[in-house]
C-alpha cells in the first residue's frame, strides 16, 4: 500500500470535544461512563418515556420493537427477536438506548439513567431479579443468553462455489408451474392513477389492433 | 399566435375540446392522426421562458415516476424505507430525486457551516474537519450502487408486493465524488493496533457500523456530491460514508465521527438489525457484500405490455458487490430456455449495469427471469437453492432470480415458480 501524503488538513479534536460525541460502548466494556441503576428506578423511567411505544412489559405497542420475550423462537416458523432472545451483548443495549432513545428525544437520559433502563430491560427479560442494580462495576458479568450463537458470514465457503459454474441454456426442464402470487397476496399499495393510465393505454392499444 | 384563431375562438375550443379528442380519433382512420393534422397548443403558444424553473423538474407527465412506500412495513414513516421507480428508469444512473430513502431517524436538517467530522480513537493525533477542510483532500469520482441489506427482504417467503419498486427498489446507482478514507485517516495517523473504524452519523438515530480497516482504507469515499451536485439532504448532505458493494446500512449518512479500534462495537444495526437468522437458530454477522442480483424492470408489473403482439424490448438491471456484470441470461418461458441478454453501457466495479433482449413476442403468456453472472463467476442463484441454505428468516440479502408472469394481454404479475 502506498501511503499518502500528508496535507496537513483539520487540526486537532480537544479532549472535551472527544468527550462530547465518543459516547460508544463495546462488549468489552470499552466506553462504559461511571454510574450505577438498579431496576426499579428503571421500571419508573421506562415507564415515563418507553412504554407509550414498547410497552409496559416490552410487548410493544403496535409494530413498534419488542423488547422482551422470545426466548427459545428462533427456529419458529414465526421467530420473535427480542434484547433477550436474541441480542448478544448488553453493550449493545446501553449503547443503542444511550445514543438513540427514546426516539424523537435522543440522548436525553442521563448515565445513571440508562443504566437503572438497562438493568429493568434484563428484568423484563428474566435475566435478573427485581433488586438488581447495574453498574460499570458489574456490567461485564452479565452475559446474554443468545451470544454464541453469531458467527461470521460464511458465504464464500457455504454459497460461492456452489453458485459458481456452467448454467444450463437448453431444454433445462419440462414443466413450469406457478407456484405463488403476489396478486392472491393483495398487499401492494394501489396507484389509481398509475392504473387508469395503464387501463388507458391498454384500450388504447387493443383499440389498434 | 394564428391569425386565424379569434378569441372567441379560442374560448369555444377549449370548451369543446373534450369532444374533440373524441372526434379526431374517428377522424383519424379517414383523414390521418389528430396529432399530426391539428395543431397542438405547443406548436402555437409559447411555452415558460428560462426564468420559470431555475431548478427544473421532470415534465409534468412524468409525476408518476417517484419513490414510493409501503405504510405497513414499518411502524412509523420516520424510521422507515421507500423506493426507487426502477421500472420507470433506464440506462444505469439514478436521478437523485428518485433515489431511494432509509432512514432511522428522519431526515437530519444539517447545516454545513457547523458540519464536523472527528476522527479519534486509536490514532497518532484526533482530527476535527470542516467541511471546507474536507473540499481540499485530492478528490476522485465514482459510480457505484448502493443496495439496502433488505432489498427484496418481503419475498422470502413468497411472492408478496406486486412491482419491481417494491420488491427491487432499494437500490440507486450515482457518481460520487469525494475523498479516499484513507486520505483522512492518514492524515490522523492510523496506530498498528487499529484493525477496525466506526463511522458515526450526526442525525438522531445516531447509526454506527463496525468496518474492518482493510476495507476502509482500500476503496471507501467520503462522499459531498452525488452526481454533480450536493447530497440531497435524504442522502446525508453535507457528507456520507460510500462503503463500495457492501450493504445499504453501512453508508452512514451525516458522516460526523469515525472511530478507530482494535475490534468491532457489535452495535444495534450489527447485532439486533442486519444479522441473518438461518432455520438452526444460528445467525451469521458481518454480512457485509452484496451478491450478484438482477431483476427485468419492463415489462414488470408495474410496467405491463401495452403494444400488441410483436417486436417487443425486455431490459432490466443487474449488479454485484464483488465486481461487474460481463452476462445476464433471459428466460422467457420459465427457464426451460435461456437467451443471452445484450449488455449496454458503461460496465464499472460495484456499480448497476443496463441489459436488454430484444424478442418477437407472439402474444402467448410469458413466464421471464433474469440471471446475473459476475466477474467472478458467480451465478445468481433461485429461490429455492437460498431458501435450502438460509430458511425464509434471515429478511436479508435476497439476490434470488425474480419471475414475472405476463399474461396474453401484456398484464405482468409477480410469481414464484416450480
Amino acid at each position: 500500500r502506498v501511503m499518502a501524503a500528508k496535507f496537513s488538513l483539520g487540526r486537532e479534536a480537544t479532549t472535551d470535544e472527544v468527550a462530547a460525541w465518543d459516547i460508544d460502548v463495546r462488549p468489552d466494556g470499552q466506553g462504559l461512563p461511571p454510574g450505577s441503576g438498579d431496576v426499579m428506578t428503571g421500571e419508573e423511567l421506562y415507564v415515563d418515556n418507553c412504554a407509550m411505544c414498547h410497552g409496559d412489559f416490552g410487548e410493544a405497542v403496535g409494530r413498534w420493537p419488542v423488547l422482551a420475550g422470545g426466548q427459545g423462537t428462533l427456529t419458529n416458523d414465526r421467530p420473535v427477536k427480542t434484547i433477550g432472545s436474541y441480542w448478544p451483548y448488553l453493550s449493545t443495549v446501553f449503547d443503542y438506548v444511550h445514543r438513540a432513545m427514546p426516539f424523537g428525544n435522543a440522548q436525553s437520559l442521563s448515565d445513571d439513567d440508562v443504566y437503572a433502563i438497562t438493568a429493568y430491560l434484563l428484568y423484563l427479560n428474566d435475566l435478573v431479579d427485581d433488586d438488581f442494580e447495574l453498574s460499570n462495576e458489574n456490567f461485564t458479568e452479565v452475559r446474554m443468553p443468545n451470544e454464541e450463537n453469531f458467527y461470521p458470514d460464511d458465504r464464500a465457503e457455504i454459497e460461492l462455489t456452489a453458485f459458481t459454474g456452467d448454467v444450463c441454456m437448453e431444454n433445462c426442464k419440462d414443466a413450469v408451474d406457478i407456484t405463488g402470487r403476489a396478486a392472491v397476496v393483495d398487499v401492494t399499495p394501489d396507484d389509481a392513477a398509475a392504473r387508469k393510465r395503464r387501463e388507458e393505454a391498454a384500450a388504447a392499444a387493443e383499440g389498434t389492433a | 399566435m394564428d391569425a386565424k384563431t379569434t378569441r372567441r375562438g379560442l374560448l369555444k375550443g377549449g370548451i369543446a375540446a373534450g369532444a374533440g379528442l373524441l372526434a379526431g380519433t374517428t377522424a383519424a382512420k379517414a383523414a390521418g392522426d389528430p396529432a399530426i393534422t391539428e395543431m397542438q397548443p405547443w406548436n402555437q403558444m409559447l411555452g415558460d421562458g428560462v426564468d420559470a424553473n431555475p431548478y427544473g423538474k421532470p415534465s409534468h407527465y412524468e409525476a408518476h415516476v417517484k419513490r414510493r412506500s409501503v405504510e405497513w412495513l414499518t411502524a412509523d414513516p420516520v424510521s422507515s424505507v421507500n423506493f426507487t421507480p426502477l421500472h420507470e428508469l433506464d440506462g444505469i444512473i439514478t436521478p437523485n430525486g428518485l433515489a431511494f430513502e432509509r432512514h432511522h431517524g428522519g431526515i437530519a436538517d444539517v447545516d454545513p457551516a457547523k458540519h464536523r467530522l472527528m476522527i479519534n480513537g486509536l490514532v497518532d493525533k484526533p482530527l476535527v474537519f470542516t467541511m471546507q477542510d474536507i473540499m481540499r483532500f485530492p478528490r476522485e469520482n465514482r459510480v457505484y450502487f448502493l443496495e439496502c441489506a433488505a432489498n427484496s427482504g418481503m419475498e422470502w417467503r413468497g411472492a408478496q408486493l406486486n412491482g419491481c419498486q417494491f420488491t427491487h427498489g432499494m437500490i440507486h446507482n450515482v457518481m460520487y465524488t469525494g475523498v479516499p478514507l484513507r486520505y483522512i485517516l492518514e492524515e490522523a495517523g492510523v496506530k498498528t493496533n487499529g484493525k477496525w473504524i466506526m463511522p458515526e452519523g450526526a442525525d438522531a438515530s445516531g447509526m454506527t457500523r463496525s468496518i474492518p480497516i482493510e476495507k476502509a482504507l482500500d476503496d471507501c469515499l467520503v462522499a459531498f456530491k452525488m452526481n454533480g451536485e450536493a447530497l440531497r439532504p435524504e442522502q446525508g448532505y453535507p457528507l456520507r460514508l460510500v462503503v463500495p458493494g457492501w450493504e445499504g446500512n453501512m453508508w452512514v449518512k451525516w458522516l460526523r465521527r469515525i472511530e478507530v479500534g482494535d475490534q468491532p462495537w457489535h452495535h444495534r444495526e450489527e447485532t439486533s438489525k442486519y444479522t441473518d437468522l438461518m432455520e438452526n437458530g444460528k445467525a451469521r454477522r458481518f454480512t457485509w457484500e452484496m451478491d450478484c442480483k438482477s431483476v427485468i424492470t419492463n415489462p414488470s408489473p408495474q410496467a405491463p405490455i401495452l403494444h400488441t403482439k410483436g417486436h417487443t424490448v425486455l431490459t432490466g438491471v443487474a449488479w454485484s458487490g464483488r465486481g461487474t456484470i460481463p452476462r445476464v441470461d433471459v428466460t422467457l418461458d420459465g427457464g426451460k430456455n435461456w437467451h443471452q441478454a445484450r449488455m449496454d453501457g458503461p460496465s464499472l466495479d460495484k456499480s448497476m449495469h443496463r441489459f436488454y433482449f430484444e424478442f418477437d413476442w407472439d402474444g402467448s403468456p410469458l413466464l421471464l427471469q433474469s440471471r446475473a453472472h459476475d466477474s467472478t463467476g458467480y451465478v445468481q442463484p433461485t429461490k429455492a437453492q437460498l431458501r435450502e441454505i438460509r430458511g425464509v428468516n434471515s429478511i436479508y440479502h435476497n439476490n434470488a432470480i425474480q419471475t414475472w408472469y405476463v399474461n396474453e394481454k401484456g398484464i405482468a404479475e409477480n410469481v414464484e415458480i416450480s
